[in-house]
């Protein structure tokens, strides 16, 4: 890595002593020696294992469910359904007001999703809660599901969750939250020319080394510690308080060193239950995943679909940009309406355009609930607006990058949300990159600034 | 058929923090009795090295060097609230809580002193060494160490401080969607060049150029591993990583390392980073958060080079051979 330090030097002040100083990571002797503790290294007497059942299918009624065989298997201390979850319908951004609650601790009357927990096992050992999960009987009633976007947001489509009533999240905007700046059509009638094109993605994996989960110790006074690998500690705490119908004073919450998250451990999915079945059998729990559930229950990146219409001069000007994106929140809300509207203050991009219209929807289906993910709501907008960048340069034949030095916004432009530019450093960058990778540009480009300076 | 070469180019830009809920966390910082300093948060660090950086954070402001810190974090019982480790604000966040924390602590310590030199107290600076000297005369001087027995128990002082960042929460307007989202934004740009095999549809990328504007590098090997990991992860995203092989079921989605698709030591492209520093406004000395930024522009610059060097688009992530193939054959037919 090198430090360019010749940009920006009148604005940074050098020279301090610890900062910008490259120390030794206080935890890394621990790490590479593997004396760190993380949570699941904690062990206390008389540890009870909790394992879920889970549902085989994306979409049914549950008309029944029968625990007496796994009741009787050996090691098996108790059986958790959804009646003994004291508040049971949840949603993780209630703290901040984004309702409605629409997922469920345990499965409740109909499950949204395959691999939805139903039932918590606990038992002396992992295995036998396993083996006992395996023995835990539900009678499904299936139901028509719908796994594509554009098919959820058809009429007649399959209600997916009926706490919100349709396959879509209402926003106080209405069915998308919207960005208006401008007038786009205006922008489009006077372009050169006008390209709209389609981009999509599926899920990825968080993929931490360490996996989600936590252990609950009863501290013997009517409270609790949850050792956990959360990235949020009192998101968790408050989250689980509200499930729980606990004064949070009884929560004592332990985290803090963590092997990878990715924004995979901002749900609060383990630490909910696990305090409640530690509550109810006065011991210990542990409620880990396993690989396989970390890859196919934990919340994996949305996939999403963005569609670009851009209207862009010969000069290579842009001058009008609509942008429609649809984000899979999977069968449950959790972080997704957040990330959704995130993404409709990112979409222009770094880019200065004077007329922009832009709607982005959170969209339920059938699938797997997707949540936070590193560069959450921007990721899949950065590689559809910057492919769209690419073919916008070769359709007006200009070179890709200074198509961009053209258009990147510079301090004091006005953002399509209405916020001014501050901080601006896209020239720079790009003229760094031109230089390292040997991709000369203009020298009237080279000459720019974001500062505005000789613009 | 032959080995095809290409070369791509991306720019983005990057929000630090999450103001459509509210943003706040807190700090505290308080001395021992030999003059060593505890930081409490209840920030999570996730690998990526948020402790470290507290601590340096907290020895510049207070005038000590690193090792004189120590951190408490995520504990519930101790540490103040912290909204998370998430949407790249943990250094941005709580290292302004951090610093306004630590200021007041280093007030209350330079009062001590100056009770202790009989001096005043706006008089005296730190040497980052330990010590607290007269300014214009540093053979007077007190030792931290010596500050902070005066203070437990001689004058009765707790050399302590209070620190919090809030952001109160952006509402967006319904009709025009104003909204201010996140405070200073990171950028990148970057430049991959790629081998597209036109028989086998399968993409090396050969090299990427990486240039990402951070704000300030408050410790720059922390911020290489930082940089170098997202860009791998880029082109992961890019080329490899997804849970459906057969769209859009789950049920043969990977389910352990073996299974799931993610480039291995061997497919490692050549690594370049730049970094530049221009610092942000509200920023901890600057910082932004490159912590999410950084694993973006490779998947678009990777699209734009494949695009080069076999010109076909492929708009659907990740760019996979059999796609490729496809969009080759239906370029030959078309």
């Amino acid at each position: 890595m090198e430090l360019r330090k010749s940009y920006f030097a009148d604005v940074r002040k050098d020279g301090l002593n610890e900062i910008g100083q490259p120390r030794p990571r206080l935890d890394s002797p621990g790490h590479v020696t593997g004396k760190t503790a993380y949570f699941a290294d904690r062990n206390f007497p008389g540890m009870l294992h909790l394992k879920m059942v889970r549902s085989p299918h994306h979409h049914a009624r549950i008309r029944s469910i029968d625990t007496s065989d796994a009741e009787k298997h050996p090691g098996v201390v108790k059986i958790l359904t959804a009646r003994d979850v004291p508040h049971n319908v949840y949603t993780i951004l209630i703290l901040i007001q984004i309702g409605p609650e629409d997922e469920t601790v345990l499965a409740d009357g109909k499950v949204r999703w395959k691999g939805e927990a139903v039932v918590a096992v606990l038992a002396e050992t992992e295995r036998a809660a396993q083996e006992a999960a395996a023995k835990v009987k539900v009678d499904y009633e299936l139901l028509p599901a719908v796994f594509d976007m554009e098919e959820a947001l058809k009429p007649g489509a399959p209600i997916v969750n009926e706490y919100h009533g349709q396959n879509y999240y209402l926003y106080d905007s209405g069915e998308c939250r919207k960005v208006r700046f401008g007038d786009v059509e205006a922008g489009f009638a006077e372009a050169d020319h006008i390209l709209e094109q389609s981009y999509q993605s599926s899920p990825i994996e968080h993929a931490p080394t360490e996996t989600t989960g936590c252990v609950v110790a009863p501290e013997g006074n009517d409270r609790f510690t949850c050792y956990t690998n959360t990235q949020a500690m009192f998101f968790t705490l408050d989250n689980a308080s509200i499930i729980l119908q606990m004064p949070g004073s009884k929560l004592h919450f332990v985290g803090g060193t963590v092997g990878g998250g990715f924004g995979g451990k901002v749900d609060v999915i383990v630490e909910p239950i696990a305090i409640l079945a530690a509550k109810l059998t006065g011991r210990p729990v542990s409620f880990i995943y396993s690989r396989e559930e970390e890859m196919q229950i934990s919340s994996p990146r949305a996939a999403e679909k963005v569609v670009i219409k851009d209207g862009v001069m010969n000069d290579g000007r842009i001058v009008a940009r609509k942008v429609t994106g649809y984000t899979d929140a999977g069968a449950y809300s959790r972080h997704s309406p957040y990330g959704a509207q995130k993404g409709a203050a990112h979409y222009p991009g770094p880019y200065t355009i004077p007329n922009v219209w832009i709607d982005t929807y959170c969209v339920y289906t059938n699938r797997t609930p997707s949540s936070a993910m590193r560069g959450f709501g921007v990721t899949i907008g950065d590689f559809a607006l910057e492919v769209q960048m690419d073919k916008l340069a070769r359709l007006i034949g200009m070179d890709p990058l200074e198509f961009r030095f053209i258009n990147a916004y510079r301090d004091g432009d006005m953002k399509a949300h209405r916020q001014p530019t501050e901080g601006a450093a896209l020239i720079e960058c790009m003229q760094e990159a031109s230089r390292a990778a040997n991709w000369p540009v203009a020298e009237k480009y080279m000459a720019l600034s974001s500062y505005r300076k000789g613009a | 058929m032959a080995i095809r070469r290409g070369r791509g180019v991306a720019a983005i830009n990057y929000p630090t923090g999450m103001n459509l809920g509210g943003d706040p966390t807190q700090a505290l910082v308080h001395s021992t009795p030999t003059g060593n300093f505890m930081v409490t948060l209840s920030s999570v660090d996730l690998g990526q090295g948020m402790k470290q950086i507290m601590a340096q954070i907290c020895a510049e402001t207070i005038g000590v060097p690193t090792d004189r810190i120590v951190i408490d974090t995520a504990d519930t019982d101790t540490g103040p609230h912290c909204m998370g480790t998430f949407a790249s604000r943990g250094t941005h966040r709580a290292g302004n809580a951090v610093i306004q924390a630590a200021k007041e602590a280093r007030q209350v310590m330079l009062e001590v002193a100056a009770e202790e030199l009989e001096v005043d107290a706006s008089d005296l600076e730190t040497d980052g060494q330990g010590n607290i000297l007269v300014k214009g005369a540093p053979q007077k001087s007190i030792s931290i160490f010596d500050v902070a027995l005066s203070a437990h128990f001689k004058r009765g002082r707790s050399i302590s401080g209070r620190g919090m960042f809030l952001i109160p929460r952006s509402y967006p307007e319904k009709e025009t969607g104003a909204m201010k989202p996140s405070t200073c934004y990171a950028h990148a740009c970057t430049v991959a060049e790629v081998e597209v095999d036109d028989e086998t549809g399968e993409v090396t990328v050969l090299t990427v150029k990486n240039v990402f504007e951070i704000g300030r590098a408050l410790n720059p090997k922390m911020v290489e591993q930082q940089l170098v990991g997202g860009s791998w992860m880029g082109i992961s995203h890019a080329l490899y990583e997804t849970t459906e092989p057969y769209y859009p079921n789950r049920d043969h989605g990977g389910t352990d390392f073996n299974q799931y698709l993610m480039p291995g030591p061997g497919n490692l492209a050549e690594t370049e980073i730049i970094v530049l520093e221009r610092p942000s406004a509200d920023g901890p000395f600057g910082a932004k958060g490159p912590g999410e930024m950084c694993a973006n522009p490779q998947i678009p610059a990777v699209a734009n080079a494949v695009f080069d060097a076999v010109g076909v688009r492929i708009d659907t992530l990740p760019i996979t051979p059999e796609r490729i193939l496809r969009a080759l054959k239906a370029q030959a037919t078309g």
